[in-house]
């Protein structure tokens, strides 16, 4: 089984401070991270891995150089190989772009290894979009699977996996044909402390780097800004929010204010 | 099965990036472990780099390294109450090549030079915790991290972990701190606007000041404060020993807060927006702390040897010459393939002939005297203060008379014999 966990550098949003002029993102202000969802799909990918006892898992990110850094993040936690996607040609991409020059680069991969199983996170946390994992499916023409919070079934030899997906008042089984694109949600497992090995594997890797020129059939009008629709019309800070109710007191005091309050609210407790 | 490197440095802060830069760049196998999310996330210093230590280990690196100012005037304050009698050096030539030292954020500094370390061939891990050095008859020959499958192995282990070394406790060859022995040091990054501190500290973009400011500063404590210009930020900090605070019953913090209240700071830093707060012990035990520095296999270097001279600030450029040394030492008995005791303490040779044990052999009774003592820093700041007020008003009493006025209320406060013995004792604590 090959799998192929597309990843994003992003700026650590818990951080990040907001250019109060622009309000656009002030990325110096955080240090760059691989995106948490993404981190999840690759441990998942690992996990696959680990229970067929055999397979590759390949990671692809587009960006800057020095996105490097999210590849062997990626390599860490237990990746087998990266490819970075990089060019001045790809800069400035919204989701359709973006998703357009992953698809050419996974073109690419699966030229040399067929890939059976396409992963990504729900979405990144500097755009909160969750169009790139779609878009790749639908130009790749497989089906995509959003939202996965279990792999609960993945049958080889009949090409089939049996997915659990996160909707709106629980959860819906899925079975998708293989090769598909999932995109997981953080409560899909928990990250693992990487074993010494994989740490010293990383410290050593090599991402392999393509630009432009390495990818075929690549029709340059639909990448980077030239290929991005997308305008953004006006961007704003979301405002605090307001009202509430504060609870003054000794803590003991406020505890049982704070337990009256609830038990009084009862749908709070008859969902599910 | 682990593979086997040539060096493993554990920490990687400046004493730890000299070594491993240097065992890489004379073609070793490097390991270096560092326990921070990258190098630099947790480690504190007041903020002042040299340009000499550094320079030996990558020439020019001004030209490309996150510096925040050079270093154009150094200030001292004695600081009373509501005063203080201050000197200090101003010099343009410090603001050209090839400079004398400059403020730098920790941050960006050590992740940048962890980063040349890796561009030698050093292999950097982040975010590993070391547990304890594995040793084999009675030779380090590796070390225990905190990750599944986490031993690694290597003919000399490097321990650069920092000023409260639990590896180098667990050897044996440190033993606890005694309250004298180590100063708590706390300061703020403050930010503020470059042309605030441009116009404060009366210099120009691409000029820095650093001030060190004894007496009040510390309320009469053995330690000192000081303030140092970045580019849009201040760092400003005040440490004093352990055992004084614990005398004087102060929390580090309060002594922050009022530091930043006095008077005489308060003009400087007002307005300005609070961005870090750092905690650091500092060894300060001097020469008499300085522990086992070599052993079968392993090396301490920097904080973790407690290189740090206390009297002049210095720490992060004995850790840096430290961590050369020790580099050096290990190439050569790499060349014979003998890294016992016998062969490592080549590096503790060179430790004492260099300028690091020879600074620390010269205050070694500095601190002590000082912490003793107590009037250096409680009684005569103060009287120098006013000593300097009584010069320098101008109230019609004729000069010669305040002169004598002056003298005549230094020997009737401590009485002249024993401000002779005071001297005396000064002298030859830092002669």
């Amino acid at each position: 089984m090959h799998i192929v966990v597309c990843v994003k550098q992003v700026p650590d949003t818990k951080i990040i401070k907001i250019n109060p002029k622009t309000n656009t993102l002030d990325r110096r202000s955080a240090p760059a991270i691989l995106n948490p969802y993404d981190a999840h799909a690759v441990q998942e990918a690992v996990k696959i891995k680990k229970e067929l006892g055999k397979g590759t898992i390949s990671v692809l990110s587009m960006g800057p150089p020095q996105a490097t850094a999210v590849i062997k993040k990626s390599i860490e936690i237990g990746a087998d190989r990266g490819f970075l996607i990089s060019d001045r040609a790809f800069a400035g991409a919204d989701t359709l772009a973006t998703s357009y020059a992953l698809s050419k680069a996974l073109g690419r991969i699966s030229k040399e290894m067929p890939v059976d199983l396409i992963m990504c996170g729900k979405h990144a946390i500097d755009g909160d979009t969750g169009q790139v994992g779609p878009g790749i499916a639908r130009r790749l023409d497989i089906p995509p699977v959003t939202n996965v919070i279990e792999v609960s079934e993945l049958n080889e030899s009949e090409n089939k996996v049996l997915l659990k997906r996160k909707i709106m008042n629980g959860y819906e089984l899925i079975q998708a044909q293989i090769p598909c694109l999932l995109t997981v949600e953080k409560d899909i497992n928990s990250i693992e402390y990487a074993p010494m090995s994989n740490m010293i594997k990383a410290a050593r890797y090599e991402p392999v780097i393509w630009s432009v020129n390495d990818l075929e059939d690549v029709d340059r009008t639909q990448l980077g800004l030239k290929g991005s629709p997308t305008i953004v019309g006006k961007m704003f800070t979301p405002p605090k929010p307001e009202g509430g109710k504060r609870l003054e007191g000794t803590p003991e005091e406020q505890v049982k204010q704070l337990m009256g309050l609830l038990s009084d609210k009862k749908e709070l407790f008859l969902s599910q | 099965m682990s593979e086997k490197f040539d060096v493993i440095v554990v920490g990687a802060g400046p004493a730890g990036t000299s070594c491993a830069y240097v065992c890489a760049k004379n073609g070793l196998k490097v390991l270096q472990i560092e326990r921070g999310e990258y190098p630099g996330s947790k480690n504190v210093m007041g903020g002042v780099l040299y340009r000499k230590q550094m320079e030996e280990i990558i020439p020019e690196f001004w030209k490309e390294a996150p510096l925040e100012r050079p270093v154009i005037e150094q200030r001292f304050w004695m600081m009373d109450k509501e005063s203080s009698v201050s000197f200090g050096y101003k010099g343009l030539e410090w603001g050209k090549e090839p400079y004398n030292n400059f403020t730098v954020l920790r941050a960006p500094f050590d992740q940048w030079f962890a980063n040349k370390g890796v561009e030698q061939g050093v292999l950097l891990i982040n975010e590993t915790v070391v547990l304890e050095c594995l040793t084999e008859n009675g030779k380090v020959v590796g070390v225990r991290t905190d990750r599944p499958d986490g031993d690694v192995f290597a003919d000399v282990v490097v321990l650069a972990d920092g000023v409260n070394s639990l590896l180098a406790k667990q050897l044996g060859y440190h033993k606890e701190f005694r309250p004298d022995e180590v100063a708590l040091t706390v300061m703020e990054v403050v930010n503020l606007t470059k042309d605030k501190i441009n116009d404060r500290f009366n210099l120009e973009d691409n000029q820095g000041c650093t001030i060190e400011i004894f007496g009040d500063s510390t309320k009469g404590n053995l330690g000192t404060a000081f303030i140092y210009t970045n580019k849009e930020s201040i760092n400003i900090g005040v440490g004093t020993t352990l055992s004084s605070m614990i005398k004087a019953k102060m929390k580090p913090y309060d002594l922050l807060d009022y530091l930043k209240n006095h008077p005489m700071v308060r003009p400087l830093i007002e307005g300005g927006e609070s961005a870090e707060y750092l905690a650091h012990l500092i060894p300060e035990g001097g020469y008499h702390s300085v522990p086992k520095v070599a052993g079968n296999g392993v090396l301490l270097v920097g904080d973790a040897a407690q290189l740090v001279n206390a009297i002049h600030r210095e720490g992060s450029n004995m850790a840096m010459a430290s961590g050369k040394m020790a580099a050096e030492t290990i190439i050569e008995a790499k060349s014979r393939g003998d890294f016992s005791e016998a062969s490592l303490n080549q590096y503790r040779e060179a430790l004492y002939q260099s300028f690091i044990i020879k600074d620390l052999e010269k205050y070694k009774d500095a601190a002590h005297t000082f912490e003793h003592y107590p009037q250096y820093f409680k009684e005569y700041v103060p009287m120098m203060n006013r000593a300097a007020s009584k010069f320098f008003t101008v109230d019609g009493t004729p000069k010669k008379e305040k002169q004598k006025e002056i003298m005549k209320s230094f020997t009737s406060g401590r009485g002249t014999i024993r401000i002779l013995q005071d001297m005396y004792r000064a002298w030859k604590a830092v002669k």
